[in-house]
Protein backbone atom coordinates (compact mmCIF):
# COMPACT_ATOMS: atom_id res chain seq x y z
CA UNK A 1 0.00 0.00 0.00
CA UNK A 2 3.07 2.25 1.01
CA UNK A 3 3.57 1.93 -2.85
CA UNK A 4 0.35 3.37 -4.24
CA UNK A 5 0.41 6.06 -1.82
CA UNK A 6 4.17 7.49 -2.85
CA UNK A 7 2.92 7.52 -5.83
CA UNK A 8 0.01 10.17 -4.66
CA UNK A 9 2.47 12.76 -4.44
CA UNK A 10 3.02 13.09 -8.06
CA UNK A 11 -0.19 12.45 -8.91
CA UNK A 12 -2.06 10.18 -11.53
CA UNK A 13 -1.77 12.75 -14.51
CA UNK A 14 1.90 10.91 -15.33
CA UNK A 15 2.40 7.91 -13.21
CA UNK A 16 4.80 6.31 -16.31
CA UNK A 17 7.18 9.36 -16.15
CA UNK A 18 8.42 9.91 -12.43
CA UNK A 19 10.46 8.93 -10.25
CA UNK A 20 8.19 6.36 -8.73
CA UNK A 21 9.64 3.57 -10.00
CA UNK A 22 12.99 3.79 -8.66
CA UNK A 23 11.65 4.23 -5.38
CA UNK A 24 9.61 0.78 -5.74
CA UNK A 25 12.97 -0.73 -6.41
CA UNK A 26 15.28 0.86 -4.14
CA UNK A 27 13.85 -1.76 -0.94
CA UNK A 28 15.43 -4.13 -3.81
CA UNK A 29 18.53 -2.54 -4.42
CA UNK A 30 19.15 -1.85 -1.16
CA UNK A 31 18.36 -5.20 0.55
CA UNK A 32 20.91 -6.58 -2.40
CA UNK A 33 23.51 -3.99 -1.59
CA UNK A 34 23.37 -5.23 1.85
CA UNK A 35 23.28 -8.66 1.43
CA UNK A 36 25.26 -9.42 -1.31
CA UNK A 37 27.77 -6.54 -2.26
CA UNK A 38 28.83 -6.60 1.36
CA UNK A 39 29.41 -9.85 2.25
CA UNK A 40 31.21 -10.67 -0.95
CA UNK A 41 33.47 -7.61 -0.08
CA UNK A 42 34.05 -9.58 3.25
CA UNK A 43 34.53 -12.77 1.73
CA UNK A 44 37.25 -11.22 0.13
CA UNK A 45 38.54 -9.64 3.54
CA UNK A 46 38.20 -12.99 5.23
CA UNK A 47 40.24 -14.64 2.56
CA UNK A 48 43.29 -12.19 2.28
CA UNK A 49 43.56 -11.33 5.81
CA UNK A 50 45.27 -11.99 9.05
CA UNK A 51 42.54 -12.46 11.62
CA UNK A 52 44.71 -11.16 14.37
CA UNK A 53 46.89 -8.70 13.06
CA UNK A 54 44.57 -7.88 9.61
CA UNK A 55 47.48 -7.66 7.82
CA UNK A 56 47.15 -8.96 4.27
CA UNK A 57 48.32 -12.36 3.78
CA UNK A 58 47.76 -15.31 1.43
CA UNK A 59 48.57 -18.13 4.27
CA UNK A 60 44.29 -19.57 4.02
CA UNK A 61 45.25 -19.64 0.69
CA UNK A 62 48.36 -21.72 1.14
CA UNK A 63 46.09 -23.58 3.90
CA UNK A 64 43.68 -24.43 1.27
CA UNK A 65 45.29 -25.63 -1.51
CA UNK A 66 47.83 -27.49 1.42
CA UNK A 67 44.52 -29.13 2.83
CA UNK A 68 44.90 -32.76 2.38
CA UNK A 69 40.81 -32.68 0.87
CA UNK A 70 41.99 -29.95 -1.26
CA UNK A 71 42.82 -32.04 -5.24
CA UNK A 72 39.71 -34.10 -4.54
CA UNK A 73 37.56 -31.28 -3.88
CA UNK A 74 38.46 -30.10 -7.25
CA UNK A 75 38.33 -32.99 -8.95
CA UNK A 76 35.07 -34.40 -8.10
CA UNK A 77 33.38 -31.20 -8.20
CA UNK A 78 34.45 -30.82 -11.85
CA UNK A 79 33.94 -34.74 -12.57
CA UNK A 80 30.32 -34.33 -11.05
CA UNK A 81 29.23 -31.48 -13.44
CA UNK A 82 31.05 -32.62 -16.15
CA UNK A 83 29.00 -35.50 -16.10
CA UNK A 84 25.99 -34.69 -14.18
CA UNK A 85 24.77 -31.64 -16.37
CA UNK A 86 25.23 -32.11 -20.06
CA UNK A 87 22.72 -35.63 -18.92
CA UNK A 88 20.70 -33.26 -17.57
CA UNK A 89 20.59 -30.86 -20.41
CA UNK A 90 20.00 -33.77 -23.00
CA UNK A 91 17.10 -35.54 -20.33
CA UNK A 92 15.75 -31.82 -20.00
CA UNK A 93 15.47 -31.09 -23.70
CA UNK A 94 13.85 -34.87 -24.54
CA UNK A 95 11.27 -33.75 -21.29
CA UNK A 96 10.44 -30.46 -22.86
CA UNK A 97 10.23 -31.83 -26.72
CA UNK A 98 7.58 -34.11 -25.66
CA UNK A 99 5.70 -31.82 -23.06
CA UNK A 100 5.88 -29.51 -26.71
CA UNK A 101 3.99 -31.84 -29.11
CA UNK A 102 1.51 -31.51 -27.12
CA UNK A 103 0.08 -35.33 -26.34
CA UNK A 104 -2.78 -36.24 -24.76
CA UNK A 105 -1.97 -36.10 -21.21
CA UNK A 106 1.32 -33.60 -21.67
CA UNK A 107 0.61 -31.59 -18.93
CA UNK A 108 0.20 -34.82 -16.18
CA UNK A 109 3.58 -35.22 -17.65
CA UNK A 110 4.94 -31.94 -17.24
CA UNK A 111 3.66 -32.07 -13.92
CA UNK A 112 4.95 -35.14 -12.76
CA UNK A 113 8.40 -34.44 -14.55
CA UNK A 114 8.58 -31.10 -13.01
CA UNK A 115 7.88 -32.16 -9.88
CA UNK A 116 11.52 -32.55 -8.30
CA UNK A 117 11.64 -29.10 -8.64
CA UNK A 118 10.33 -29.18 -4.80
CA UNK A 119 12.91 -31.60 -3.43
CA UNK A 120 16.04 -30.44 -1.96
CA UNK A 121 19.53 -32.01 -2.56
CA UNK A 122 19.32 -33.05 0.52
CA UNK A 123 16.16 -34.67 0.32
CA UNK A 124 16.97 -36.16 -3.33
CA UNK A 125 20.28 -37.76 -1.62
CA UNK A 126 17.92 -39.32 1.48
CA UNK A 127 15.86 -41.06 -1.39
CA UNK A 128 18.61 -42.42 -3.68
CA UNK A 129 19.91 -43.47 -0.28
CA UNK A 130 17.10 -45.58 0.34
CA UNK A 131 17.52 -47.36 -3.27
CA UNK A 132 21.70 -47.45 -3.42
CA UNK A 133 21.99 -48.58 0.44
CA UNK A 134 23.05 -51.84 1.22
CA UNK A 135 19.93 -54.10 1.61
CA UNK A 136 18.23 -50.84 -0.79
CA UNK A 137 15.95 -51.41 -3.66
CA UNK A 138 18.50 -51.83 -6.21
CA UNK A 139 20.24 -54.42 -4.62
CA UNK A 140 16.23 -55.93 -3.19
CA UNK A 141 15.73 -55.68 -7.31
CA UNK A 142 18.78 -57.48 -8.32
CA UNK A 143 18.11 -60.23 -6.36
CA UNK A 144 14.80 -60.35 -7.65
CA UNK A 145 16.13 -60.54 -10.87
CA UNK A 146 18.52 -62.86 -10.02
CA UNK A 147 21.88 -60.82 -11.11
CA UNK A 148 23.04 -61.07 -6.95
CA UNK A 149 22.99 -63.14 -4.49
CA UNK A 150 24.43 -61.70 -1.82
CA UNK A 151 24.05 -57.27 -1.31
CA UNK A 152 26.31 -55.28 -3.43
CA UNK A 153 28.07 -52.51 -1.59
CA UNK A 154 27.40 -49.44 -3.77
CA UNK A 155 28.37 -46.74 -1.77
CA UNK A 156 32.05 -47.49 -0.32
CA UNK A 157 35.00 -45.37 0.07
CA UNK A 158 36.50 -48.87 -1.44
CA UNK A 159 34.85 -47.69 -4.91
CA UNK A 160 35.19 -44.28 -5.25
CA UNK A 161 33.85 -43.97 -9.06
CA UNK A 162 30.26 -45.62 -7.74
CA UNK A 163 29.71 -43.19 -5.39
CA UNK A 164 30.90 -40.87 -8.14
CA UNK A 165 28.19 -42.48 -10.16
CA UNK A 166 25.51 -42.63 -7.41
CA UNK A 167 25.79 -38.87 -6.74
CA UNK A 168 25.39 -37.87 -10.36
CA UNK A 169 22.39 -40.39 -10.94
CA UNK A 170 20.55 -38.64 -7.78
CA UNK A 171 21.77 -34.90 -9.00
CA UNK A 172 20.19 -35.84 -12.95
CA UNK A 173 17.01 -36.99 -11.08
CA UNK A 174 16.46 -33.77 -9.01
CA UNK A 175 17.69 -30.94 -11.47
CA UNK A 176 16.51 -32.04 -14.57
CA UNK A 177 13.59 -30.42 -14.16
CA UNK A 178 14.72 -27.01 -14.13
CA UNK A 179 16.71 -27.91 -17.33
CA UNK A 180 13.00 -29.14 -18.46
CA UNK A 181 11.20 -25.74 -17.56
CA UNK A 182 13.81 -23.57 -18.42
CA UNK A 183 13.74 -24.97 -22.46
CA UNK A 184 10.22 -25.14 -22.48
CA UNK A 185 9.72 -21.61 -21.81
CA UNK A 186 12.19 -21.21 -24.25
CA UNK A 187 9.93 -23.84 -26.64
CA UNK A 188 6.91 -22.10 -26.31
CA UNK A 189 8.22 -18.70 -27.13
CA UNK A 190 9.07 -20.34 -30.38
CA UNK A 191 6.45 -19.82 -33.35
CA UNK A 192 4.77 -22.83 -34.63
CA UNK A 193 4.69 -21.52 -38.48
CA UNK A 194 8.32 -21.54 -38.35
CA UNK A 195 8.54 -25.46 -37.71
CA UNK A 196 5.52 -25.32 -40.37
CA UNK A 197 7.46 -23.47 -43.00
CA UNK A 198 10.14 -25.79 -42.56
CA UNK A 199 8.13 -28.91 -43.10
CA UNK A 200 6.65 -26.76 -46.00
CA UNK A 201 9.82 -26.73 -47.58
CA UNK A 202 10.41 -30.33 -47.17
CA UNK A 203 12.54 -30.33 -43.95
CA UNK A 204 11.95 -34.03 -41.66
CA UNK A 205 12.10 -33.35 -38.14
CA UNK A 206 15.60 -34.36 -37.35
CA UNK A 207 16.16 -31.47 -39.47
CA UNK A 208 13.64 -28.87 -38.10
CA UNK A 209 14.61 -29.31 -34.47
CA UNK A 210 18.63 -28.74 -35.99
CA UNK A 211 18.67 -26.09 -37.92
CA UNK A 212 14.97 -24.28 -36.67
CA UNK A 213 14.27 -25.17 -33.14
CA UNK A 214 18.02 -25.67 -31.23
CA UNK A 215 19.52 -22.67 -32.79
CA UNK A 216 16.18 -20.45 -31.51
CA UNK A 217 16.57 -22.03 -27.90
CA UNK A 218 19.88 -21.00 -27.59
CA UNK A 219 19.33 -18.12 -25.12
CA UNK A 220 17.19 -20.57 -22.79
CA UNK A 221 20.04 -23.65 -23.31
CA UNK A 222 22.69 -21.39 -22.29
CA UNK A 223 20.34 -20.06 -19.46
CA UNK A 224 20.32 -23.68 -18.60
CA UNK A 225 23.41 -24.29 -18.48
CA UNK A 226 24.91 -21.91 -16.70
CA UNK A 227 22.39 -22.32 -14.01
CA UNK A 228 22.92 -25.99 -13.71
CA UNK A 229 26.79 -25.79 -13.88
CA UNK A 230 26.64 -23.00 -10.79
CA UNK A 231 24.38 -25.11 -8.80
CA UNK A 232 26.66 -27.91 -9.60
CA UNK A 233 29.70 -26.08 -8.09
CA UNK A 234 27.52 -25.58 -5.22
CA UNK A 235 26.87 -29.18 -4.76
CA UNK A 236 26.29 -29.85 -0.68
CA UNK A 237 23.04 -32.22 0.30
CA UNK A 238 23.22 -35.23 -1.88
CA UNK A 239 26.98 -35.53 -1.65
CA UNK A 240 26.70 -35.50 2.49
CA UNK A 241 24.37 -38.14 2.44
CA UNK A 242 25.46 -40.11 0.13
CA UNK A 243 29.26 -40.04 0.12
CA UNK A 244 30.14 -38.06 3.57
CA UNK A 245 33.29 -36.20 3.44
CA UNK A 246 34.58 -39.78 1.26
CA UNK A 247 33.60 -37.51 -1.94
CA UNK A 248 34.81 -34.16 -1.01
CA UNK A 249 33.53 -31.31 -2.73
CA UNK A 250 33.96 -27.52 -2.77
CA UNK A 251 30.88 -26.46 -0.81
CA UNK A 252 31.43 -29.29 1.84
CA UNK A 253 34.92 -28.24 2.23
CA UNK A 254 33.56 -24.71 3.30
CA UNK A 255 31.55 -26.16 5.43
CA UNK A 256 33.88 -28.44 7.41
CA UNK A 257 36.31 -25.22 7.58
CA UNK A 258 33.78 -23.73 8.83
CA UNK A 259 31.69 -25.80 11.04
CA UNK A 260 35.17 -28.38 11.97
CA UNK A 261 38.28 -26.67 12.05
CA UNK A 262 36.30 -22.74 12.95
CA UNK A 263 38.12 -20.91 10.22
CA UNK A 264 36.42 -18.67 8.37
CA UNK A 265 39.18 -17.59 6.86
CA UNK A 266 39.47 -20.56 4.62
CA UNK A 267 36.00 -21.47 4.45
CA UNK A 268 35.72 -17.88 2.99
CA UNK A 269 38.77 -18.89 0.54
CA UNK A 270 36.70 -21.72 -0.36
CA UNK A 271 33.47 -19.35 -1.10
CA UNK A 272 36.18 -17.63 -3.02
CA UNK A 273 37.28 -20.19 -5.10
CA UNK A 274 33.20 -21.06 -6.10
CA UNK A 275 32.67 -17.47 -6.78
CA UNK A 276 35.49 -16.76 -9.36
CA UNK A 277 34.67 -20.44 -10.82
CA UNK A 278 31.26 -19.71 -11.14
CA UNK A 279 32.31 -16.51 -12.94
CA UNK A 280 34.52 -17.78 -15.08
CA UNK A 281 32.08 -20.49 -16.52
CA UNK A 282 29.81 -17.92 -17.21
CA UNK A 283 32.12 -16.11 -18.82
CA UNK A 284 33.05 -19.01 -20.80
CA UNK A 285 29.54 -20.23 -22.02
CA UNK A 286 28.23 -16.76 -23.27
CA UNK A 287 31.21 -16.27 -25.09
CA UNK A 288 31.63 -19.93 -26.36
CA UNK A 289 27.98 -19.99 -27.57
CA UNK A 290 28.20 -16.28 -29.05
CA UNK A 291 31.02 -17.33 -31.50
CA UNK A 292 29.08 -19.74 -32.60
CA UNK A 293 26.14 -18.01 -33.62
CA UNK A 294 28.55 -15.50 -35.33
CA UNK A 295 30.02 -18.73 -37.51
CA UNK A 296 26.50 -19.44 -37.90
CA UNK A 297 25.51 -16.40 -39.64
CA UNK A 298 28.75 -16.13 -41.87
CA UNK B 1 2.22 -43.48 -37.72
CA UNK B 2 1.65 -46.16 -35.03
CA UNK B 3 5.25 -46.94 -34.09
CA UNK B 4 5.73 -43.02 -33.53
CA UNK B 5 3.31 -43.14 -31.35
CA UNK B 6 3.88 -46.40 -29.95
CA UNK B 7 8.04 -44.92 -28.94
CA UNK B 8 6.04 -41.33 -27.93
CA UNK B 9 4.24 -43.91 -25.29
CA UNK B 10 7.36 -45.52 -24.40
CA UNK B 11 9.27 -42.59 -23.78
CA UNK B 12 6.89 -41.20 -22.23
CA UNK B 13 6.15 -44.24 -19.67
CA UNK B 14 9.95 -44.20 -19.03
CA UNK B 15 10.65 -40.94 -18.38
CA UNK B 16 7.67 -40.74 -16.10
CA UNK B 17 8.68 -44.33 -14.32
CA UNK B 18 12.11 -42.77 -13.97
CA UNK B 19 10.70 -39.86 -11.87
CA UNK B 20 8.14 -41.68 -9.97
CA UNK B 21 9.80 -44.41 -8.43
CA UNK B 22 12.31 -43.08 -6.51
CA UNK B 23 9.30 -40.84 -4.84
CA UNK B 24 6.90 -44.14 -4.40
CA UNK B 25 9.52 -45.98 -3.27
CA UNK B 26 11.04 -43.67 -0.30
CA UNK B 27 7.24 -43.21 1.01
CA UNK B 28 6.95 -47.30 1.04
CA UNK B 29 10.41 -47.26 2.80
CA UNK B 30 8.94 -44.17 5.72
CA UNK B 31 5.81 -46.37 6.34
CA UNK B 32 7.94 -49.98 6.33
CA UNK B 33 8.52 -51.66 9.85
CA UNK B 34 11.89 -50.89 10.69
CA UNK B 35 13.27 -54.41 11.23
CA UNK B 36 12.26 -55.01 7.33
CA UNK B 37 14.44 -52.12 6.11
CA UNK B 38 17.85 -53.48 7.24
CA UNK B 39 16.62 -57.43 6.55
CA UNK B 40 18.40 -59.85 3.74
CA UNK B 41 16.76 -60.71 1.54
CA UNK B 42 14.66 -57.48 1.90
CA UNK B 43 10.74 -56.88 0.23
CA UNK B 44 9.81 -54.42 -1.60
CA UNK B 45 6.13 -54.39 -0.12
CA UNK B 46 5.83 -54.80 3.39
CA UNK B 47 3.08 -56.80 4.32
CA UNK B 48 1.91 -54.47 6.77
CA UNK B 49 2.50 -50.58 6.63
CA UNK B 50 3.63 -48.94 10.22
CA UNK B 51 3.73 -45.41 11.09
CA UNK B 52 6.21 -46.26 13.88
CA UNK B 53 9.27 -45.23 11.31
CA UNK B 54 7.31 -41.59 11.18
CA UNK B 55 6.52 -41.38 14.51
CA UNK B 56 10.00 -42.40 16.01
CA UNK B 57 11.31 -39.52 13.49
CA UNK B 58 8.77 -37.31 14.83
CA UNK B 59 9.65 -37.98 17.95
CA UNK B 60 13.04 -37.52 18.03
CA UNK B 61 15.28 -35.07 19.62
CA UNK B 62 14.81 -31.77 18.17
CA UNK B 63 12.81 -32.52 15.10
CA UNK B 64 9.47 -30.75 16.61
CA UNK B 65 11.56 -27.81 17.28
CA UNK B 66 13.11 -27.55 14.00
CA UNK B 67 10.25 -28.38 11.80
CA UNK B 68 8.70 -25.21 13.67
CA UNK B 69 12.10 -23.18 13.10
CA UNK B 70 11.78 -23.71 9.27
CA UNK B 71 8.27 -23.38 9.32
CA UNK B 72 8.83 -19.70 10.99
CA UNK B 73 11.51 -18.87 8.83
CA UNK B 74 9.73 -19.61 5.48
CA UNK B 75 6.87 -17.20 6.77
CA UNK B 76 9.31 -14.78 7.71
CA UNK B 77 11.24 -15.12 4.29
CA UNK B 78 8.13 -14.71 2.52
CA UNK B 79 7.17 -11.41 4.54
CA UNK B 80 10.50 -9.87 3.75
CA UNK B 81 10.79 -10.94 0.28
CA UNK B 82 7.60 -9.68 -0.39
CA UNK B 83 7.74 -6.27 1.41
CA UNK B 84 10.92 -5.59 -0.74
CA UNK B 85 10.31 -7.49 -3.74
CA UNK B 86 6.93 -6.85 -4.72
CA UNK B 87 7.48 -2.94 -5.37
CA UNK B 88 9.72 -3.41 -7.63
CA UNK B 89 8.10 -6.22 -9.63
CA UNK B 90 5.25 -3.58 -10.11
CA UNK B 91 7.57 -1.14 -11.24
CA UNK B 92 9.21 -3.40 -14.00
CA UNK B 93 6.13 -4.52 -15.35
CA UNK B 94 3.87 -1.01 -15.06
CA UNK B 95 6.89 1.88 -15.80
CA UNK B 96 8.79 2.07 -18.57
CA UNK B 97 11.89 3.99 -16.77
CA UNK B 98 15.71 4.41 -17.76
CA UNK B 99 17.41 1.42 -16.28
CA UNK B 100 14.74 -0.67 -16.33
CA UNK B 101 17.08 -2.93 -18.26
CA UNK B 102 19.50 -3.22 -16.32
CA UNK B 103 17.19 -4.04 -13.08
CA UNK B 104 16.43 -7.20 -14.86
CA UNK B 105 19.72 -8.39 -16.31
CA UNK B 106 20.63 -7.47 -12.30
CA UNK B 107 17.72 -9.96 -11.10
CA UNK B 108 18.89 -12.50 -13.29
CA UNK B 109 22.34 -12.29 -12.18
CA UNK B 110 21.22 -12.66 -8.77
CA UNK B 111 19.16 -15.90 -9.69
CA UNK B 112 22.47 -17.21 -10.92
CA UNK B 113 24.61 -16.11 -8.46
CA UNK B 114 26.33 -18.88 -6.20
CA UNK B 115 24.40 -17.08 -2.99
CA UNK B 116 24.28 -19.64 -0.61
CA UNK B 117 28.37 -19.78 -0.42
CA UNK B 118 27.84 -15.92 0.75
CA UNK B 119 26.69 -16.81 4.16
CA UNK B 120 30.37 -17.71 5.56
CA UNK B 121 31.17 -14.15 5.26
CA UNK B 122 27.67 -12.96 6.32
CA UNK B 123 27.92 -15.53 9.55
CA UNK B 124 31.23 -13.38 10.84
CA UNK B 125 28.98 -10.10 10.13
CA UNK B 126 25.83 -11.80 11.80
CA UNK B 127 27.76 -12.34 15.02
CA UNK B 128 28.60 -8.94 15.26
CA UNK B 129 25.24 -7.94 13.99
CA UNK B 130 23.95 -10.51 17.13
CA UNK B 131 22.11 -12.40 13.63
CA UNK B 132 23.89 -15.37 14.02
CA UNK B 133 21.89 -18.28 15.24
CA UNK B 134 18.57 -16.36 14.78
CA UNK B 135 15.85 -17.20 12.66
CA UNK B 136 15.81 -14.13 11.29
CA UNK B 137 19.14 -13.95 10.14
CA UNK B 138 18.28 -17.18 8.11
CA UNK B 139 15.44 -15.71 6.49
CA UNK B 140 17.74 -12.95 5.52
CA UNK B 141 19.78 -15.05 3.35
CA UNK B 142 16.90 -17.04 2.44
CA UNK B 143 15.13 -13.61 1.44
CA UNK B 144 18.10 -12.81 -0.77
CA UNK B 145 18.16 -15.85 -2.86
CA UNK B 146 13.52 -15.49 -3.40
CA UNK B 147 14.31 -11.77 -4.21
CA UNK B 148 14.70 -12.63 -7.75
CA UNK B 149 11.79 -15.29 -8.32
CA UNK B 150 9.01 -12.96 -6.56
CA UNK B 151 10.07 -10.49 -8.53
CA UNK B 152 9.65 -11.84 -12.20
CA UNK B 153 6.36 -13.70 -10.88
CA UNK B 154 4.95 -10.49 -9.66
CA UNK B 155 5.93 -8.78 -12.76
CA UNK B 156 4.25 -11.40 -14.70
CA UNK B 157 1.45 -10.89 -12.79
CA UNK B 158 0.86 -7.13 -13.55
CA UNK B 159 1.73 -7.66 -17.15
CA UNK B 160 -1.02 -10.02 -17.21
CA UNK B 161 -3.47 -7.53 -15.73
CA UNK B 162 -4.35 -4.38 -17.93
CA UNK B 163 -3.07 -0.90 -16.30
CA UNK B 164 -6.18 0.48 -18.49
CA UNK B 165 -8.81 -1.29 -16.02
CA UNK B 166 -6.68 0.94 -13.15
CA UNK B 167 -7.16 4.12 -15.12
CA UNK B 168 -10.86 3.49 -16.29
CA UNK B 169 -11.15 3.28 -12.23
CA UNK B 170 -9.32 6.71 -11.71
CA UNK B 171 -11.27 8.22 -14.26
CA UNK B 172 -14.81 6.89 -12.15
CA UNK B 173 -13.28 9.51 -9.18
CA UNK B 174 -10.89 6.68 -7.64
CA UNK B 175 -7.21 7.15 -6.37
CA UNK B 176 -4.33 5.99 -7.67
CA UNK B 177 -4.38 3.47 -4.93
CA UNK B 178 -7.43 2.42 -4.55
CA UNK B 179 -7.81 1.58 -7.69
CA UNK B 180 -4.66 -0.37 -7.32
CA UNK B 181 -6.17 -1.97 -4.20
CA UNK B 182 -9.39 -2.44 -5.45
CA UNK B 183 -8.90 -3.50 -9.13
CA UNK B 184 -5.13 -5.18 -9.52
CA UNK B 185 -4.68 -6.62 -5.98
CA UNK B 186 -7.53 -8.68 -5.78
CA UNK B 187 -6.87 -9.64 -9.65
CA UNK B 188 -2.99 -10.46 -8.82
CA UNK B 189 -3.84 -12.61 -5.79
CA UNK B 190 -3.65 -16.24 -7.00
CA UNK B 191 -0.35 -15.06 -8.91
CA UNK B 192 1.11 -13.36 -5.93
CA UNK B 193 0.39 -16.71 -3.57
CA UNK B 194 1.80 -18.56 -6.09
CA UNK B 195 5.32 -16.81 -5.57
CA UNK B 196 4.50 -16.98 -1.88
CA UNK B 197 4.16 -20.87 -2.08
CA UNK B 198 6.99 -21.17 -4.22
CA UNK B 199 9.51 -18.70 -1.56
CA UNK B 200 8.22 -21.24 0.97
CA UNK B 201 9.67 -24.28 -0.63
CA UNK B 202 13.02 -22.51 -1.34
CA UNK B 203 13.33 -21.43 2.41
CA UNK B 204 12.20 -25.21 3.38
CA UNK B 205 14.21 -26.54 1.44
CA UNK B 206 17.39 -24.74 1.41
CA UNK B 207 20.10 -26.76 3.45
CA UNK B 208 23.73 -24.78 3.38
CA UNK B 209 23.20 -21.03 4.55
CA UNK B 210 21.08 -22.78 7.28
CA UNK B 211 23.70 -25.23 8.27
CA UNK B 212 26.12 -22.32 8.88
CA UNK B 213 24.35 -19.30 9.99
CA UNK B 214 22.42 -21.71 13.05
CA UNK B 215 23.83 -23.59 15.89
CA UNK B 216 21.34 -23.91 18.42
CA UNK B 217 17.75 -22.55 16.11
CA UNK B 218 18.51 -25.48 13.38
CA UNK B 219 15.86 -25.55 10.63
CA UNK B 220 15.04 -28.93 9.71
CA UNK B 221 17.36 -29.55 6.42
CA UNK B 222 20.22 -27.94 9.06
CA UNK B 223 19.26 -30.54 11.87
CA UNK B 224 18.82 -33.72 9.52
CA UNK B 225 22.27 -32.65 8.09
CA UNK B 226 23.72 -32.82 11.67
CA UNK B 227 22.49 -35.90 12.33
CA UNK B 228 23.65 -37.72 9.18
CA UNK B 229 27.47 -36.00 9.39
CA UNK B 230 27.57 -36.35 13.31
CA UNK B 231 25.14 -38.45 14.85
CA UNK B 232 25.22 -41.16 12.12
CA UNK B 233 21.34 -41.31 12.71
CA UNK B 234 20.11 -44.93 12.09
CA UNK B 235 18.81 -45.77 8.14
CA UNK B 236 15.03 -45.08 8.84
CA UNK B 237 15.50 -41.97 10.67
CA UNK B 238 17.16 -41.11 7.43
CA UNK B 239 14.59 -42.34 5.34
CA UNK B 240 11.75 -40.94 7.57
CA UNK B 241 12.79 -37.70 7.12
CA UNK B 242 13.86 -37.76 3.70
CA UNK B 243 9.58 -38.41 2.93
CA UNK B 244 8.83 -36.12 5.74
CA UNK B 245 10.81 -33.23 3.86
CA UNK B 246 9.15 -33.86 0.41
CA UNK B 247 5.52 -34.23 1.27
CA UNK B 248 4.85 -30.41 1.85
CA UNK B 249 7.27 -29.63 -1.23
CA UNK B 250 5.23 -31.83 -3.48
CA UNK B 251 1.65 -30.46 -2.38
CA UNK B 252 2.98 -27.07 -3.13
CA UNK B 253 4.96 -27.56 -6.32
CA UNK B 254 1.37 -29.30 -7.54
CA UNK B 255 -0.55 -26.12 -6.37
CA UNK B 256 1.61 -23.54 -8.44
CA UNK B 257 2.37 -25.77 -11.35
CA UNK B 258 0.63 -22.93 -13.67
CA UNK B 259 3.32 -20.79 -12.70
CA UNK B 260 6.75 -22.93 -13.48
CA UNK B 261 7.62 -21.62 -16.34
CA UNK B 262 7.14 -18.46 -15.31
CA UNK B 263 9.47 -18.75 -12.39
CA UNK B 264 12.13 -20.35 -14.37
CA UNK B 265 11.55 -18.81 -18.06
CA UNK B 266 13.68 -15.86 -17.82
CA UNK B 267 16.60 -16.22 -20.32
CA UNK B 268 19.90 -14.40 -20.98
CA UNK B 269 19.31 -12.26 -24.35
Amino acid sequence: MAVAEADLAVGPARPRVSWTPYVLILPTVAFLAVFFIYPMVQAVWLGVSDPQTGALTWQHFRRMSGDLYFRGAIRYTLTITLLAVPLQVALGLAIALLVNLRFRGHTMFLYLTALPIGISDLAAGLIWLSIFTERGYLNSALLRVGVVRDPVLFLTIERPDWLVGAVVITEIWRATAIVMVILLAGLQLIPKDYQETASVFGAGRAQTLRHVILPLLRPSLQTALIIRTILAFQLFGTVVVLAGRQIPVLAGEAYFWYSLYRSPNVASAYALLILVSSATVTWLYLRLLRIREEEARV
Amino acid sequence: MTLRNLGLSAAVLLISAWVALPLVLIAIAAFTPRELLYQWPRPFWPESFTLETMRFFLRSTGVWQSTLNSVMVAVLTIALAFAIAAPAGYAIARFRFRGRDSVQLAILMVKMFPATVLSIPLAVAFIRWRLYDTLLGVAIVHTALSIPFVIVIVTSVFLGISYELEEAAMTLGSSRAQAFARIALPMALPGLAASAIFTFVLSWNEVFAATILTLNNRTLPALIIDSVLGAGAPLHFRFAGGFFMIVPALIIIFLIRRYLLTLWGVTVR
